[in-house]
């Protein structure tokens, strides 16, 4: 074959100019255009790799350096690909060896560990987190170890999908399989002078987290049984609301179903404490119900809201759609042929719903309930906004580590246990889902009607579902109403302060003055969220084209990893990206960095998801016809499968960008005074008892994400086959929230 | 990408040499040796799960061969991936784009090749006319009837001049009275361009009709090469006699008379026929059902034979008939006089639908 430059040249080009100009730590300031060029930089911190192995005595670069040379051999002409291959794989393995290994062993104390400076000395250097230098040298190494994969023949020696599997894997070992492991170390360290075994034993078995004298006495129990018992009684709670549902929209003649349906949009948008603040100031101290009870009869209610109650209401508020969501599809996958041959068998509808309806549609419940439990396990605005005394372990986890206490090893421990309790049912619903084959889920060659409810069980599910509604709808209407009112219970005017407060603009001769208080978070919630929806977006989609159309070995595994990363709990993978990021050699806490890269790999797996999802309806021979008809892979995937998933990618994008906006429960660790957002803000005022800037806080970012998906759809534009259009702005999100298993 | 030439193209030999394919323990293609004449169309014919599909994709390079080498017009194309071998394909669901309309998706893999916009349009347009549908390109697929999207298809494969041109069960999306005049086409746009075919299909009928030669694959390796009048006339085996046409199969008794010829006796019936060196004593012996006539019972030299079932179908007869060497079936041209159920005939046979095989 014909020698020439490919992409693997212009990656090692990247690479050198990473090493030889670009500064290698992160500068205390940022990059900026008169640091940028950083060969000679008189101080050692601020120099490339180069300048700091040439002019700083920093030997620990020379390797890196050796590993770029090694790869330049293999650009020689007239190699054969398997020398090239091998060039290629040496150079980058050497080189991705060296990096991490100097970012892992030397730290900003010399060396990272007691034992190296035993066996090596005092180092008398060190160094700081690793800057653009080091990242960028990092990719291009990774980029030419999977080329030389590919030329030594693996992947089926296509150069794109070993670059993409090697993107993909690098950045889950780098940002969820390490801050986890990292947290589990932190779990299973002893402070000195105390044996592993004991302080095990003291830290896993301690009455704060196991405590049952709540069953005897007025003291409180355990986090763990807390959360335990309030995430089995919501997940049962929504599953039984969500399934009253699913059956009045499918299987009645209801007339109002499209707006039961809106109901299943609420939770996507909104912020995770807005159910929480509509029931305070329901049913709150200076709540409607205890003003009125107070003021007519004199009853007090005092503050049953606050603790576990409260807590169980708000989440059943919040899942129950979600459980709806998952219930719709499993009720509609129920064949109606079987339902047919039922009645033909001369059933009554009692008993044929009773024998072949409902047995058929366990596995789906157990499926809704086991999501709604990890979405419970791992809720954190509702239980601080009305937790009260009782400690939940995601509230106890944020407790630990916030004010004066930051007692990590605590915080560790608690993160450990509600990891195993979320991992256990993860494995429980996916050995659920796993077995669900006898539910038809094609829609294909399934004809006949579905067969209308037994009266019994409609009245039932009309009795349930029907107040709920009501009392969701009153809910959201009040929380959104306690924006417009002075003081909520005892002055009752209509004003817009709070918004005024939150959002006002003032001219001055200086020009336009944000001076609201709420602007500086909600600009920084705003381009975090749109940077991260892109990335995500791309990742995820990424990741779900090479898991559904390449074979490679480790590919399960990969999609494994992915999908764990699903059900990790927010505030653990909040703690552990603390624990994890404020030293090098990745020193990102504080930045805004870590916020994307949270906002990116806690939403990954929905894009991933919505693309296998949309991978799965389109043919393979497409790909492959492409594949004939000379093109590369990258084409195939920009020609011909990424205009075919455009409403994964839509729903990618719009999922990714308002979960951003949305979520509190890791970014609450991760946000600094410099990066404030939004979420953050809003609870910070709830807690404070300031509702009315929270909720007009929270009224206007709903607007707003309304406005986003608005102009996130018309700019991705629908997908035409055909001339008829298809594929509908609500569907593509419904089917977003179906694909997500756990949110938090 | 090599520049292509004016002309037609150009015809090349196929050559697998020792090529399997393995998937974990599971043998989908068996060791095997092939070649495809330059300028022939060749059907890998086969029961589903035979491997002649997974044959295919490795000549096509979807799929890399697990041992062997493939040769395509002498060069060896075995670790080249599917872009780079200059073959084209046409899918069994036709794999065009939905999201380009019918110029586009010709034009595709000329763009894909470097052609500039403009000149693979033109030459886009060129061979839709060649495959008659002219004035086709601003449409959507969807808005094709299937057999039109079949021409699509066709069209979009031949347009890059391939080497070798492969189809992948193609008319099984069709009705059957579309499949018969697509497949008449196929083999007049294939014996007008002279390009070599290599064609699957599960469809025995399908594969007599276009075949220059027919490769019968049976559990992951070659049954039997021939042309479809040699399957047909001279089955190596009962289950490519089977499978080229309706068939009974019963045991027989092989005396020699010379190298090729012989004698069978089945019961009270001799037979003789051609066979290809095969020792004397027990055979299969193999009977096309039309090779059975039915005769008064009383002649000398036929077989006894009791009337099972009787059925009407128009322009013939068919019997199911009990005998004394095991159960017939029997396809006669005039079904004017239905024989009875339970009705005693005699039973002679055409010696040109009679075979002999190893037992």
């Amino acid at each position: 074959m014909r020698h020439r430059l490919d992409a693997s040249f212009w990656w090692w080009m990247a690479g050198l100019v990473a090493v030889c100009l670009l500064p290698w730590n992160m500068l205390q300031d940022g990059l900026r255009a008169d640091n940028a060029l950083a060969l000679f930089a008189t101080d050692a911190d601020s120099a490339s790799a180069l300048g700091q192995a040439l002019f700083h005595r920093r030997w620990w670069f020379w390797p890196v350096l050796a590993a770029q040379a090694l790869a330049l051999a293999s650009f020689v002409p007239s190699l054969s690909k398997g020398t090239r291959g091998r060039l290629l794989l040496g150079g980058g393995w050497l080189g991705i060896a060296s990096v991490v290994a100097q970012g892992w062993f030397i730290g900003v104390h010399g060396w990272s560990y007691d034992a190296l400076t035993q066996t090596f000395g005092d180092l008398d250097d060190r160094q700081f987190g690793m800057g653009w230098g080091g990242c960028m040298t990092f990719v291009a190494f990774v980029a030419l170890a999977t080329t030389g994969l590919a030329l030594r023949g693996r992947f089926g020696g296509d150069r794109f999908v070993a670059g993409a599997v090697g993107l993909l894997v690098a950045s889950i070992l780098i940002f969820t399989v390490w801050p986890v492991l990292t947290i589990l170390g932190q779990a299973l360290t002893a402070p000195a002078g105390q044996s592993t075994a004991t302080m095990f034993l003291e830290r896993f078995f301690q009455s704060k987290i196991w405590g049952a004298a709540c069953l005897y006495s007025k003291a409180s129990c355990g986090a763990a049984w807390n959360t335990l018992a309030l995430s089995i009684a919501t997940a049962t709670a929504c599953t039984l609301l969500g399934l009253a549902f699913a059956l009045i929209v499918t299987r009645t003649g209801f007339r109002f179903k499209q707006m039961l349906r809106l109901l299943t949009m609420l939770p996507i948008i909104t912020p995770p404490f807005v159910i929480g603040l509509g029931l305070i100031l329901i049913f709150g101290r200076s709540g409607l119900i205890n003003q009125w009870l107070g003021g007519l009869f004199g009853i007090e209610l005092g503050r049953w809201i606050y603790g576990f109650n409260g807590v169980w209401l708000a989440q059943v508020f919040s899942f129950t759609p979600t459980a709806f969501l998952v219930l719709i599809g499993v009720v509609q996958g129920i064949s109606p042929t079987m339902e047919e041959a039922s009645q033909t068998l001369r059933a009554s509808p009692a008993r044929t719903f009773a024998r072949i309806t409902f047995p058929l549609m366990l596995p789906g419940l157990a499926n809704a309930w086991l999501v709604v439990f990890i979405e419970s396990l791992a809720d954190f605005g509702n239980p601080i906004l009305l937790g009260g005394s009782m400690g939940v372990l995601s509230t106890e986890i944020f407790f630990a580590v916030v004010g004066a206490q930051a007692d990590f090893g605590r915080a560790a421990t608690l993160a450990v246990v509600l990891l195993i309790f979320a991992l256990v049912a993860f494995f429980a619903q996916r050995s659920i889902l796993g077995k669900r084959s006898y539910v038809s889920m094609t829609g294909k060659g399934d004809g006949g009607l579905a067969q209308p409810l037994p009266a019994r069980v409609k009245y039932a599910a009309f009795a349930v579902a029907m107040p709920w509604a009501a009392l969701t709808i009153f809910v959201y209407l009040l929380a959104l109403a306690g924006g417009f009112v002075k003081v909520w219970g005892r002055d009752w005017t209509p004003t817009l302060s709070h918004f005024g407060r939150a959002f006002s603009v003032e001219w001055t001769p200086h020009g336009l003055l944000w001076s609201g208080g709420a602007w500086g978070s909600l600009f920084t919630t705003l381009t975090l969220s749109a940077v991260a929806a892109p990335i995500t977006a791309l990742l995820g989609l990424l990741a779900a084209w090479v898991l559904s159309r390449q074979r490679f070995a480790g590919r399960t595994l990969l999609e494994f990893a992915l999908m764990l990363t699903f059900c990790v709990p927010g505030t653990v993978i909040g703690v552990a990206y603390i624990l994890t990021y404020n030293l090098p050699p990745v020193e990102i806490t504080g930045t805004a960095i870590i916020l994307v890269v949270c906002f990116v790999f806690r939403n990954l797996p929905v894009g991933v998801r919505s693309g296998l999802a949309a991978m799965s309806q389109l043919d393979k021979s497409l790909d492959e016809a492409s594949a004939t008809l000379r093109a590369s892979t990258f084409r195939t995937l920009t020609h011909v499968v990424l205009p075919l998933i455009k409403p994964a990618v839509v729903t990618a994008l719009i999922y990714s960008f308002v979960r951003a906006m949305t979520t509190v429960s890791a970014v609450i660790f991760l946000t600094s005074a410099q990066h404030e957002m939004a979420t953050v803000f809003i609870i910070n005022r709830a807690i404070n008892g300031d509702y009315g800037i929270a909720i007009a806080y929270s009224t206007a970012l709903i607007a707003m994400m309304m406005i986003a998906i608005g102009i996130i759809q018309l700019a991705v534009g629908e997908r035409k086959l055909g001339r008829r259009a298809t594929g509908d702005g609500p569907a593509t999100l419904l089917q977003a929230t179906q694909v997500t298993g756990a949110r938090a | 990408m090599t520049a292509q030439t004016a002309s037609g193209p150009r015809a090349a030999e196929v050559r697998l040499r020792n090529v399997s394919k393995r998937y974990g323990n599971v043998t989908a293609v068996k060791p095997l040796d092939l070649t495809i004449p330059a300028g022939s169309l060749v059907t890998l014919l086969g029961p589903s799960g035979c491997g002649k599909t997974t044959l295919l994709r490795m000549i096509a390079g979807l799929e890399r061969v697990s041992a062997g080498e493939i040769l395509i017009g002498g060069r060896d194309v075995t670790q080249l991936s599917a872009g780079e071998r200059n073959v084209s394909m046409v899918f069994q669901s036709y794999a065009l784009f939905p999201h380009m309309n019918v110029l586009e998706n010709v034009a595709y893999g000329l763009i894909s090749g470097g052609a500039s916009k403009k000149e693979a349009h033109a030459r886009a347009e060129d061979i839709l006319g060649l495959v008659g549908l002219k004035g086709f390109g601003p449409r959507l697929p969807s808005e094709m009837s299937g057999g039109q999207q079949q021409r699509v298809a066709v069209a979009r494969a031949l347009v890059l001049k391939p080497d070798v041109l492969l189809f992948d069960e193609p008319l099984s999306n069709l009705d059957a009275r579309l499949r018969r005049s697509m497949r008449e086409e196929i083999r007049a746009l294939q014996q007008t361009l002279g390009v070599t075919v290599v064609y699957v299909t599960h469809d025995q009928s399908e594969a007599l009709a276009v075949s220059d030669t027919i490769v019968v694959m049976r559990s992951a390796e070659i049954a039997q090469v021939g042309t479809p009048r040699e399957l047909y006339g001279a089955p190596d085996n009962v289950f490519v006699a089977t499978f080229m046409g309706e068939a009974n199969h019963v045991k027989g008794v092989l005396a020699t008379t010379s190298v090729s010829t012989g004698v069978v006796s089945l019961d009270t019936l001799s037979i003789e026929l051609h066979h290809r060196d095969l020792p004397a004593g027990q055979v299969d012996v193999v009977i096309r059902p039309e090779a059975i006539r039915l005769v008064a019972p009383d002649g000398s030299g036929c077989l006894r034979a009791t009337v099972r079932t009787a059925t009407y179908m128009g322009a013939h007869a068919e019997y199911n008939l009990d005998t004394p060497v095991g159960p017939l079936f029997c396809i006669a041209p005039e079904a004017s006089s239905l024989r009875r159920v339970g009705e005693v005939t005699g039973v002679m046979l055409d010696p040109g639908g009679v075979f002999a095989v190893r037992a």
